[in-house]
């Protein structure tokens, strides 16, 4: 599992770096930093606690990273 | 505005033969429907995979600004239904005027590769997007587009569609999001317009230079398409040359031709130089003293930290202050943001103001380091790739410009003269412009 950012969706409220640090930190203007690389097993929960937090549902967890591109399905943006 | 070949070869004006040297597209003097047809003969009708594949053969990149291979997108588009097929006429790069050129000296040309894409796709519209702005391009595109729907050459029927003078609106997913009546501002990908664009249909974004190319690829074939250029990076492209040049304008010259012949071309350097800029305000200063023996492809260009993008070339003589220059484009890029995404709003203004610190002369040690930092924090954070233009843009400024900075620092400049090199739209022009 990957963490993927929304970065048009993103206000910079900032707590999914105050929960999960150890992949999210704040640039300079408030707005996390996610780092892309698979989130091992032990990390899992902090990951969830993230995305849940998140008040925009800006930040997911997904399945493939963002380089594989999987044929259309579902809806636009 | 001149139109010129580095290198004329052999032409034979009139003849619809192959021609052997350059010009490829600049030979093309046919506005009119009948002449363009006396010079190119008929639209070629092959079958699609057979265009897909010659295309593929000769190693057609597209000519945008992101060198991405034609018939990689031509397949991933033919693979779906009810295709939309996009020329992409925009050129929001102030310093880029050869698709401006094509449109108005060679409509048809690129109208033909245009309707050989449809036909390789199966696509149900095609649409011409350029500037509103553009009135002499608009025109020009509407007289050839009816002159072709009079005789019924096209296979679908072509839209002419005027779009917002910004940046970013010739960016793919931002074309798209305007020509499905949103704003011209780009959207989260994936998906990708070639996988779900216009109306949610597969949506072929063609640049108008990369569609020109096919349309000769498919009268004269792949073999003849790789006789210019190497064999990773074959045949012409069009370059816009500007600055401290005699003679300023858009030159077709093979991939592989030395950068300094393309300024001898357009008339060379009177003056001595103090960097070059490649690739429009997304790409790289090379400083001139580095330019010796670098060529005009992505391979060579590598080596100094620039890239192709969309063909700019702007000579920046000594006598003017390139930090100066860089600062105002680094503002402008900053102005140009969608305003969508935290780090490009923020990030570019902060780093637009700290240019302007350092042209200012008003600026410290601790302006470079966060440059640094800045520069280091934005790149590949947003939805699109402005971010990480405007970053490149920059970081090669300062490495380039890194003397200028120390004489600014001093309250010296080595700028003797106050000339605005660099073009930038005014503001009344782009303000409030997304629909």
């Amino acid at each position: 599992m990957h963490l993927r950012l929304d970065p048009i969706t993103c206000d910079g409220h900032g707590v999914c770096a105050e929960l999960f640090p150890e992949r999210i930190e704040l640039d300079d203007w408030g707005y996390p930093i996610v780092d892309a690389s698979p989130i091992p097993e032990r990390m899992l929960a902090d990951a969830r606690r993230a995305v849940f937090a998140c008040p925009v549902l800006a930040l997911k967890l997904v399945e493939e990273e963002l380089a594989v591109t999987a044929r259309p399905t579902g809806s636009r943006r | 505005m001149t139109a010129t070949t580095l290198d004329p070869g052999d032409t034979n004006a009139g003849e619809t033969t192959a021609p052997v040297g350059l010009p490829r597209l600049l030979r093309d003097t046919a506005t009119a429907l009948d002449d363009h047809i006396a010079q190119h003969g008929p639209l070629p009708r092959s079958a699609a995979g057979v265009l897909i594949d010659e295309v593929d053969a000769a190693g057609l990149r597209g000519r945008g600004g992101a060198s991405f291979p034609t018939a990689t997108k031509l397949r991933a588009v033919a693979a779906g239904r009810r295709a939309v097929v996009v020329a992409n006429g925009c050129e929001g790069e102030p310093a880029s005027t050869k698709d401006a050129l094509l449109l108005t000296r060679a409509p048809h040309l690129v109208l033909d590769g245009l309707a050989l894409a449809a036909m390789a796709v199966r696509a149900r519209q095609a649409i011409v997007a350029t500037e509103r702005v553009r009135g002499d391009v608009m025109d020009a595109l509407a007289r050839a587009i009816s002159e072709r729907a009079a005789r019924g050459i096209d296979p679908v029927p072509v839209r002419l569609v005027g779009v917002p003078p910004r940046y970013l609106a010739g960016e793919e997913s931002a074309l798209v999001h305007f020509l499905d009546n949103g704003e011209a501002k780009p959207t989260n990908v994936p998906p990708r317009p070639f996988e779900r664009g216009v109306h949610g249909r597969p949506t072929l974004v063609q640049n108008v230079e990369t569609l020109a190319q096919i349309a000769l690829i498919a009268r004269h074939g792949a073999e003849w398409f790789r006789t210019l250029g190497t064999e990773s990076e074959p045949g012409s492209a069009l370059f816009t040359v500007s600055g401290g040049v005699a003679t300023p304008g858009v030159y077709e010259a093979a991939f592989n031709t030395r950068v300094t012949a393309l300024l001898d071309a357009a008339g060379g350097t009177p003056a001595p130089l103090s960097a070059v800029l490649v690739g429009g305000y997304f790409g790289a200063w090379v400083a001139a003293s580095r330019l010796d023996g670098v060529r005009l492809g992505n391979e060579s260009l590598r080596d100094v930290g620039a890239a192709l993008g969309c063909g700019v070339v702007v000579a920046m003589p000594a006598s003017v202050c390139g930090l100066r220059e860089a600062a105002r484009v680094t503002r402008y890029l900053a102005e140009e943001s969608a305003g969508q995404c935290g780090p490009c709003v923020h990030g570019l203004a902060a780093v637009a103001a700290a240019m302007d610190a350092l042209a200012r002369g008003r600026h410290d040690r601790h302006t470079t380091h966060l440059l640094g930092r800045w520069t280091g924090q934005i790149a590949g954070r947003g939805a699109c790739r402005h971010p990480d233009g405007a970053v490149r843009f920059v970081r090669s400024a300062l490495e380039v410009f890194a003397d200028e900075i120390a004489w600014h620092e001093q309250g010296r400049c080595s700028a003797t003269e106050t000339t605005r090199l660099l073009p930038v739209p005014s503001s009344a022009v782009r303000d409030g412009q997304w629909r």
